[in-house]
């Protein structure tokens, strides 16, 4: 089934009948008995991964599961950052392999997924935090990723909205700012719906409101397909990509998992005039902030800060967040908050993602993307999809395995210890 | 906002508490472990859906360790005990 293209013509086509006879941009089929690749889980990561492994590696006998809703999980309740600034090179080229992806992604897709590269800024309040992030700085340089270091005053030119602090209003005044140019921030809702779209028409079945309960073993172990609320379904190979849910889906086939579950939340205000056109977050400060495109001041923090599945988020968080950001840009102190919400996070002990294989052969894992894994999305599929397709990791992912734990060899881009709520 | 009922200062805002995680992590003997068990030991927790055994510090109080059963989707707390009644 091939979609019809979305474009002008189309939009001026359409507008002739009053834009009635538009197709749906997916079919919902019923499941069938038997797939070359099961993928669970209808999130940015489980949706593009099912793309890829039909468009790159032509296995489109695919059923991508989804217990809910396609899009309904974390990949539509975050706050889009997309950004490739790591100091670690494991991270620095599998991110900047996605942010690559991105740049690119509307027209692979034929969907508008509005990417907007509009520099995503980390601001520096001590001398410890400044030496850190120019070493960041450095580490991105060499590995070829754009990076450019402002002094307070550049700063305060490219975001006039700014305090810096430097009165004495901050506790902590504004030193520097790192500011990465292409990074951005996207249309969340869209990047699920534009894989969804394309993965259909390569002929992935996407099945909604089919919720995996289980695994099917061969008596060697092997994974021989999965059950769910509306039967069982027979593959070879399955991929796990459910987020928060990891710990649950995964102790079904007996893997147990170096990942918990916490919370992030994120507010959005009423609608204003354009003030923000770039992404800035502050470690030190713990929030980020930026504009949408519908005039809404976007805000989020840091994790509430103990398991969690209850998707609601707690007011000390929420405190914590609009006094920060209230210092920081005292000119939304007098906005209204119009909504809260909060995602589940499947939080890993070292604060980076695992996509590879489990020691259940056919089983493949893809989660513990902690907070940043909106714009790991395309990268993450990318990657997910050749490990499925070739049974072996791209180099790509070749570090994010499950065994790293076993053997210590973490990738602590923060330092912070095996602590999830510390990354 | 928890309320967390603390044996000795009674109840508290969640504010006053450090998080300490999964509270059935007992550390191997080193004496007589293996790799995997200091593997489990450091990097795997409970994350369970439900009823979940926790830690938590009571910083701006007593400084007792207190283990909690707390329910992780409702956020209702059931038994609450200092972790010191668990030694030996
Ligand atoms: C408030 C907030 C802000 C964030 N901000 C950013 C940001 O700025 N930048 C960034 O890069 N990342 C951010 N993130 C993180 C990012 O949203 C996630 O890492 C990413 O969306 C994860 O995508 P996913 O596909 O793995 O998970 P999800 O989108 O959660 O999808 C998982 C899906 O699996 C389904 N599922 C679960 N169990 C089953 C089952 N048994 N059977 C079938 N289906 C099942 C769920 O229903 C769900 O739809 C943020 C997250 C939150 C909550
Ligand atoms: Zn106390």
């Amino acid at each position: 089934m091939v979609n019809e293209r979305y474009s002008f013509l189309a939009l001026a086509k359409h507008a002739l009948t009053g834009h009635k006879n538009w197709q749906p941009a997916i079919r919902h089929p019923e499941p069938k008995d038997k797939y070359d690749v099961i993928v669970v889980g209808g999130g940015g990561h489980g949706l593009a991964t099912a793309y890829y492994l039909a468009k790159l590696h032509g296995i489109n006998k695919v059923a991508l599961l989804e217990r809910g809703w396609i899009g309904g999980g974390n990949t539509g309740r975050n706050t889009t950052i997309v950004r490739s600034n790591y100091l670690l090179e494991e991270n620095a080229n599998f991110y900047e392999h996605s942010l690559k992806l991105w740049e690119g992604l509307s027209s692979d897709l034929n969907f508008n997924v509005m990417f907007s590269q509009r520099s995503v800024i980390n601001t520096c309040h001590t001398p410890a935090e400044l030496e850190s992030t120019m070493r960041r700085y450095n580490a991105m340089r060499l590995n070829g990723i754009d990076a450019e270091f402002l002094t307070a005053d550049e700063l305060k030119r490219r975001v006039p909205s700014i305090n810096l602090g430097q009165d004495g209003s901050l506790r902590w005044p504004i030193l520097a700012a790192l500011s990465q140019p292409r990074g951005g921030v996207a249309r969340h809702d869209a990047v699920a719906w534009g894989f969804a779209r394309g993965a259909d028409a390569l002929g992935v079945d996407i099945i909604q409101n089919c919720e995996v309960t289980g695994f099917k073993r061969a008596v060697d172990g092997r994974i021989t397909g999965v059950e769910t609320n509306r039967g069982p379904i027979s593959a070879s190979k399955v991929g796990v990509a459910v987020a928060g849910h990891s710990g649950q889906v995964m102790a079904m086939a007996d893997v147990r998992l170096p990942i918990e579950s916490h919370l992030l939340q994120a507010f959005v205000s009423e609608p204003v005039k354009p003030f923000l056109d770039v992404v800035v977050s502050t470690g030190a400060l713990h929030f980020y902030i930026s504009q949408t495109d519908k005039g809404e001041v976007l805000l989020g923090g840091g994790l509430d800060g103990y398991n969690s599945y209850g998707q609601r988020g707690t007011i000390p968080n929420i405190q914590e967040v609009t006094s920060a950001a209230t210092e920081m840009f005292p000119n939304i102190s007098r906005l209204k908050w119009m909504r809260q919400w909060a995602g589940v996070m499947d939080m890993t002990m070292d604060g980076s993602p695992i996509i590879g294989k489990t020691p259940v052969p056919g089983l493949f894992f893809d989660g513990g993307w902690c907070y940043g894994g909106f714009k790991a999305i395309p990268g993450s599929g990318w990657c997910f999809a050749h490990t499925i397709a070739t049974g072996e990791p791209h180099s790509l992912n070749a570090s994010f395995t499950l065994e790293r734990f076993g053997r210590s060899a973490v990738i602590d881009e923060k330092g912070a210890g095996p602590f999830p709520k510390a990354h | 906002m928890l309320l967390i009922p603390c044996p000795h200062c009674g109840p508290r805002p969640e504010t006053e508490f450090v998080y300490g995680g999964d509270a059935r992590v007992k550390r191997p003997d080193p004496s007589n472990s293996s790799d995997e068990q200091w593997a489990a030991y450091i990097y795997e927790r409970e994350n369970p859906k439900g009823q979940h055994q926790e830690l938590w510090l009571h910083s701006a109080g007593c400084h007792l360790w207190l283990i909690i059963e707390r329910d992780t989707v409702t956020h209702a707390i059931g038994s609450v005990r200092a972790a010191r009644e668990d030694q030996q």
